[in-house]
């Protein structure tokens, strides 16, 4: 199938649209498919052979914070010679309602066009000021797919109709094998814990808690902390003298992060709620690190009710420390978890994910007209 | 004074008429759409029912259950428009019973038939979104006033949602 993929934001600025767009182009390629990608990008910015630059990207402030997008009737005649010249079976845009390259490709384009959702969003103003040029635009789009419940609900309350629902994938093979960080495990004494420090939902405060119970126990165990927030703060919650056994790595790279997740014995996610998905324990999984997980509903549905890591009631620190004892103990029980954990994210892969994209993709090129320009 | 009024006339009357001609052109568009989608919906649903009767003409089922499946697929595919929401409905039920039962992945080893079964399952859910999607700004763009009063939209009769039961059985819910 020939396939044109349309993404929204800057390709060399790291960001979750572009990760899901790189992912599922190389899906779909490996699958054998003709993929082309136009994105936003820097003028000297390396690109891969699949991606085609839309030009720069012009810093404006947008829904309340300052986006870089690309607009205007330049870029419109990029992408409509990109359409003409690619003779796509399917467009397929990412994030459509922002205003930047999917919008104009909507626009200028006829025939099967796919949008995928990323994000959930309050109503801005500018959006129903501009409705009916949005609409027009919007409206040529045939299949709606939406990444997560919560992007399906922001869809549902601002444009009506439905999306059919297909969550982010996981490289799995990516996070497969890694060095471990020098000087940490996996030696049977390290917690690990990913994502942002400062945001309450993300529980790195019960770990702390648990922590230091644990600690005061076990004079060997260690914490491995990674994700952008402030230091002190976190070293506030915790006494003095567990200090040097706790490493706050701040904002990694994805080489480190893949690492880090090889580095300890036991991965903990004590999310206190929020999570539509559980990017961070697919993640986990694929490295194939043994999961103690806060047992709410997206973790236990990942995890497989337990089958694929140990859950502990969400909030409760003492479970929690109780629950990360029994594993440190328990090498046989870890590389257990360990096993399910890989065998269970495949089921999360990209090629999994990109199967059901390619059903989509199916579904709306029923005619056989492929994509033109208007 | 007389050429100002026929000027701001001929003016409206313009303007009016590529109003109009936009809208209808918007119609147009949003049939086509609605069509495309219908046919889409169409050959989901009659796969699903064509694989749903290779599966249980295939002998790796006990004969009861083999008999419900095919009877309910052989209901979607001669269903009348009138009954065929009920007897979709019905087959994906059916199929959710036969394909849950508990030793249904150890007894039944035919990896392609069931790929293509997963694959029109989630089909007829997509198709049918993305249909009901295209219904959904049919009807309001049908109801306009000037689309209702100029008859825009032609002899198109008034689109219908297609509401069933299309929950895939547990095992093929994919991701």
């Amino acid at each position: 199938m020939r396939i044109g993929i349309v993404c929204p934001y800057m390709w060399d600025v790291p960001g979750g649209v572009q990760a899901h767009v790189r992912d599922l182009a190389e899906a779909l390629i490996d699958d054998g498919h003709r993929v082309s990608v136009m994105a936003p990008a820097g003028d000297d910015a390396p690109l891969p052979a699949y991606v085609v630059s839309a030009g720069r990207a012009v810093p404006v402030p947008y829904n309340g914070s300052v986006a870089r997008l690309t607009f205007g009737f330049l870029s419109a005649n990029r992408v409509r010679k990109w359409i003409r010249e690619g003779r796509f079976d399917v467009l397929h845009v990412h994030e459509p309602a922002v205003p930047s390259v999917g919008l104009l490709a909507c626009w200028v384009a006829r025939g099967p066009i796919v949008a995928t959702f990323h994000a959930s969003y309050e109503r801005s103003r500018a959006v129903s000021v501009t409705a009916p040029v949005l609409h027009t635009a919007l409206e040529k789009i045939t299949g709606r797919i939406a990444v997560s419940d919560a992007a399906r609900k922001t869809l549902v309350e601002h444009m009506g109709g439905d999306a059919v629902l297909i969550p982010n994938g996981v490289t799995v093979d990516r996070y497969a094998e890694a060095e471990p960080l020098p000087g940490w495990g996996p030696d049977g004494t390290v917690l690990g814990f990913l994502g942002r420090m400062d945001e309450p939902r993300k529980g790195l405060a019960v770990l702390l808690e648990a922590f230091a119970k644990l600690a005061g126990e076990r004079p060997g165990v260690r914490l491995l902390v990674a994700g952008p927030g402030d230091a002190d703060d976190v070293y506030a919650k915790l006494p003095k003298n567990l200090h040097d056994r706790v490493e706050l790595l701040g904002m990694v790279s994805e080489a480190d992060k893949i690492r880090a997740l090889h580095s300890v014995d036991v991965f903990v996610a004590p999310n206190l709620g929020g999570e539509s998905f559980g990017i961070v324990l697919t993640e986990a999984m694929s490295a194939g690190a043994t999961i103690l997980a806060s047992d709410i509903p997206a973790f236990r549905k990942v995890l497989g009710d337990g089958q694929a890591g140990a859950l502990f009631a969400t909030g409760d620190a003492a479970a929690l420390a109780r629950e990360a004892a029994a594993l440190l103990d328990d090498p046989q029980r870890r590389a257990k978890y360990s096993d399910e954990a890989r065998l269970a994210v495949r089921k999360y892969d990209w090629s999994t994910v990109a199967r059901d994209v390619l059903r989509v993709y199916e579904t709306v090129t029923g005619a056989p007209v492929g994509v033109e320009d208007e | 004074m007389n050429t100002t009024v026929i000027l701001v006339v001929g003016v409206v009357i313009v303007l009016t008429a590529v109003y109009i001609s936009w809208r209808a052109g918007r119609l147009d568009r949003l049939h086509i759409r609605l069509e495309t989608a219908h046919a889409a919906l169409d050959a989901a649903l009659l796969r699903r029912a064509a694989v749903s009767l290779e599966l249980a003409g295939s002998r790796l089922l006990d004969p009861a259950t083999s008999l419900v499946l095919a009877a309910a697929a052989h209901e979607a595919r001669t269903a009348g428009p009138d009954e065929r929401e009920h007897a979709e409905s019905d087959l994906s039920r059916t199929l959710r019973a036969v394909v849950d039962q508990e030793t249904f992945a150890e007894k039944v080893q035919a990896p392609e038939l069931l790929a293509e079964l997963d694959a029109s399952v989630a089909k007829v859910v997509y198709s049918r979104r993305f249909y009901n999607n295209a219904v959904d700004v049919t009807r309001v763009a049908q109801r306009r006033f000037l689309a209702r009063i100029l008859r825009l939209a032609g002899h198109t009769p008034y689109p219908e949602f297609f509401d069933i039961d299309d929950d895939p059985p547990k095992a093929m819910a994919g991701a």
